[in-house]
């Protein structure tokens, strides 16, 4: 029976009194990867943003690997668990921006082993190898000295890839991880997560590649106007969607 | 040729006096303008009231006001330090000098902690850094490449301020070459002195443009 890695109910929020989530319910169970897919203003970059706290929750509650991060007593507020413990358990949690959000400071390599060595107080010698084989597997090897304004998009989100992974996290979470890339960048930042996926990574990524979500992805989630509309397998959700607004998304 | 040497040794004492303030002045008012800017984007509203109006009062008035105020001024509202105009000159002008441009890299500080973008944060949070330690990691540094330009303006522009603690008698580069003019009617000293301020200034500046291009190796 694999475990839980997200267990996420009811969660709103609002942005100045305009409610982006109305209630959404997202389980994610170990090694599955989640496509979340929908359009423009339908809140699953903040969907994502919650999961890991960079946004707090007006209501609902999120479990992540069977501990509670927020729950919302019988009054309606939601309540974080203590600072500490709010850290402790979002870094399981890797995840990977848009817009890469490298350090623009730290050449490829410090990117890597910087946090490690911060959070995780890990000396420089400890880190050292699995960074290098991180650095291996994005192909990046090469680039190891180089600052992240001399790489191609393409480049700077598999160091931003391999900087998340650094930590060890049990799930990682992406937001459109190919949006700022042109087209012909996007595969190979895709094969990498592809390679994640076939090691069993759970994952939640939210995409507006359509192919990717069908070939990669177990389950494909829809959301529109802040609620999920629909989901399923890929297999089903893209031939057989039920409702009317996915299927005006899907454009079929 | 005596006289000339014996000018250019009490240049020189006037000038060491000019350093030491110089000195004195960069090494209070820099950790206090990082202090005062932290407090600038705090999000706490009495921390940023009570920055706001210091920033407000020390940019807003003269420098020259502020040094005689503190001269003869603070003698006057605390009387234990002794009679108006008994607390030492030189300590009023580092002072005064002090908290003047504490309000001044406050305000460049500021411009470039704002002027990091939101995703170097998320990027450190998602990762696990505490707030302190993305400060000292990674956005101070980036901070520093930033304000490196406006703040060696600002350094330079203090080494040409300190003339100002003329007015509170202190034996500084410009009123010793003032005195000997006026003693020995000759010009030299005044032009003596200008070679004075413009070899600080350019080793100043020789020195903080090399830190500039240390930090370029990389663009943001
Ligand atoms: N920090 C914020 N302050 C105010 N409004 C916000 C904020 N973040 C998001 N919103 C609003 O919330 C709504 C949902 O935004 P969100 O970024 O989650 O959508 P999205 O589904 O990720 O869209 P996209 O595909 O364009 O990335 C939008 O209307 C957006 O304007
Ligand atoms: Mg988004």
């Amino acid at each position: 029976m694999p475990c839980t890695m997200i267990n996420a109910r009811d969660l709103h929020k609002a942005f100045a009194k305009v409610e982006v989530l109305k209630g959404v319910f997202l389980q994610v169970t170990q090694g599955e990867v989640v496509a979340v897919i929908g359009p423009s203003g339908s809140g699953k970059s903040t969907l994502l943003r919650c999961l890991n706290h960079l946004e707090t929750i007006d209501r609902g509650t999120i479990d992540i690997e069977g501990e509670t991060l927020v729950a919302t007593d019988e009054t309606g507020v939601a309540r974080y668990v203590k600072e500490a413990d709010v850290r402790r358990i979002c870094r399981k949690m890797g995840m990977v921006f848009q817009h890469f959000n490298l350090f623009s400071h730290l050449t490829v390599m410090q990117n890597i082993i910087e946090a490690p060595m911060i959070v995780k107080k890990m000396k420089k010698s400890e880190i050292m190898p699995r960074a290098e084989a991180l650095l291996h597997k994005v192909g990046l090897w090469a680039k190891r000295d180089d600052y992240p304004s001399r790489l191609s998009g393409g480049q700077k989100q598999r160091v931003a890839i391999a900087r998340a992974l650094a930590m060890e996290p049990e799930i990682m979470l992406f937001d459109e991880p190919t949006s700022a890339l042109d087209p012909e960048l996007t595969g190979e930042v895709l094969r990498t997560i592809r390679a994640l996926a076939e090691e069993h990574m759970t994952m939640v990524v939210v995409t507006h590649e359509m192919s990717f979500a069908r070939d990669v992805a177990n389950r494909v989630v829809f959301m529109d106007g802040g609620e999920i509309i629909e989901e399923g397998t890929p297999s089903t959700f893209f031939s057989s969607p039920k409702e009317d607004r996915t299927r005006a998304f899907l454009g079929i | 040729m005596e006289s000339f040497l014996n000018m250019l040794g009490q240049i020189g004492a006037g000038s060491l006096v000019t350093i030491k303030l110089f000195m004195v002045t960069l090494l209070f008012a820099l950790p206090l303008g990082l202090a005062m800017a932290f407090c600038r984007v705090s999000s706490y509203r009495v921390v940023n009231g009570i920055a706001n109006t210091y920033i407000w009062v020390l940019r807003g008035t003269p420098l020259m006001l502020q040094i005689l105020f503190v001269y003869y001024g603070l003698p006057m509202i605390f009387p234990k330090l002794g009679e108006p105009g008994i607390l030492p000159g030189f300590t009023a002008a580092a002072l005064a000098f002090s908290l003047n441009y504490a309000a001044y890299f406050a305000e460049i500080f500021r411009g470039g902690i704002q002027s990091i973008s939101k995703g170097q944060y998320e990027g450190a949070k998602v990762l696990g850094l505490t707030y302190p330690q993305t400060m000292r990691r990674i956005i101070l540094p980036q901070v520093v490449k930033r304000v490196l330009p406006p703040l060696t303006n600002e350094v330079i522009t203090l080494v040409k301020d300190t003339a100002l603690v003329y007015v509170v008698a202190i034996n500084d580069l410009l009123r010793v070459a003032t005195n000997i003019v006026s003693r020995d009617f000759i010009i030299v000293p005044f032009l003596v002195a200008a070679v004075f301020y413009l070899v600080m200034t350019s080793v100043l500046t020789f020195l903080l443009q090399r830190l500039e291009k240390r930090y370029a190796v990389y663009d943001d």
